[in-house]
């Protein structure tokens, strides 16, 4: 059997410490959700990597095609004023 | 047999040899990702090796360190349980005997964490997470093994039965140890009867029980296995990375 046999993919979110949220740091393939959290222990955390683990099914997942690009994305581009440094603080206001 | 000494020779030499004959799966598992965890498992066991060896060393006081008892003993010098000698077989059989090591090893290790000598306690007290996750591997794999397909189920039950008979000597009695293998028996015998019967296997019944591994008397597999683990060692006395 072959790791991308019948084996479904399952996407692995680990988080560092406490108080950070859940990363994505990669997938593998395992037969249901309990092996796949223990396959995770084992791939992704051996070197004291994380405190806590999510796997979820790569099909569950809806993401955001690359043909989406430019109307998800490029809109973003040209609104500075979407970012806290567009705004003088007034020299009036200590704790901001 | 003294106490202390062969004792903790014993443990170290069932978790030595376990991890040597887990690490022949290493590029051989069925999957990439339980040839993680077996190589994981495999560097457990030798973790916990390498602390009872050296021990083992220090108590004797004859001046042998982890490498000397792991690398220059032959086969009858070598005190480890039958059980983690036998070869690999097809992935039920490793399976079954993981399930039977772990589940010997859990309840072993934990009672060592709690007895009067402050390294056997403190081995104990590390190697025992270790082998709760051992045994949780191996259980995960009974199961779905057993409850598989027909044929899974056929080599389950198939492999459970061949490595079976090797549980007698794990139980033997041994007074004199800091533990007695002998009491702990019955945590052994619910916890694997549990995992079997979720995995709609059955107990074994065997009157055959072999045994001799803790008086050196091993199956001709231990010196195969030696001669492989030790040809380096022997070859370039000495040698480091």
């Amino acid at each position: 059997m072959s790791s991308s046999g019948s084996s479904p993919l399952w996407e692995v979110f680990v988080r560092a410490r406490r108080g950070l949220a859940h990363t994505h740091v990669g997938s593998l393939h395992a037969p249901d959700a309990e092996l796949a959290l223990r396959n995770a222990r084992d791939l992704y955390t051996r070197r004291q990597e994380g405190v806590s683990i999510w796997v979820v099914p790569a099909g569950a997942i809806t993401a955001s095609s690359p043909d989406e690009k430019d109307a998800f994305f490029d809109p973003a581009a040209d609104k500075v004023y979407r970012h806290p440094t567009f705004y003088d603080v007034p020299d009036g206001v200590a704790h901001l | 047999m003294n106490g202390p000494f062969a004792f903790t020779l014993a443990l170290g030499d069932d978790a030595l040899i376990a991890a040597q004959r887990l690490a022949e799966w290493t590029t051989r598992a069925p999957e990439m990702e339980e040839d993680i965890a077996l190589a994981n498992i495999a560097l457990d066991q030798l973790g916990a090796a390498r602390l009872l060896l050296s021990y083992a060393g220090e108590l004797e006081g004859a001046g042998r360190d982890e490498d000397a008892l792991a690398y220059l003993r032959d086969d009858r010098e070598f005190r480890n349980c039958l059980l983690v000698e036998l070869p690999n077989g097809d992935f039920a059989v490793t399976m079954a005997k993981l399930l039977l090591l772990s589940a010997y090893q859990l309840p072993l290790y934990t009672a060592l964490s709690r007895c009067a000598d402050e390294r056997l306690a403190a081995i104990g007290g590390k190697a025992r997470k270790e082998s709760a996750y051992h045994l949780d591997h191996a259980a995960l794999w009974v199961k779905r093994l057993g409850e598989g397909t027909p044929e899974s189920h056929r080599r389950m039950q198939a492999g459970i039965e061949e490595v079976w008979p090797y549980v007698g000597e794990l139980f033997a009695g041994w007074p004199q140890a800091p533990v007695d293998p002998a009491t702990l028996r019955a945590d052994f015998d619910e916890v694997v009867s549990a995992v079997l019967a979720e995995a709609t296997l059955t107990v074994p019944e065997s009157a055959w029980a072999p045994a001799g591994g803790r008086d050196g008397l091993h199956t001709e597999h231990l010196s195969y296995l030696l001669a492989e683990m030790q040809v380096l060692h022997r070859a370039h006395p000495g040698a480091r990375w």
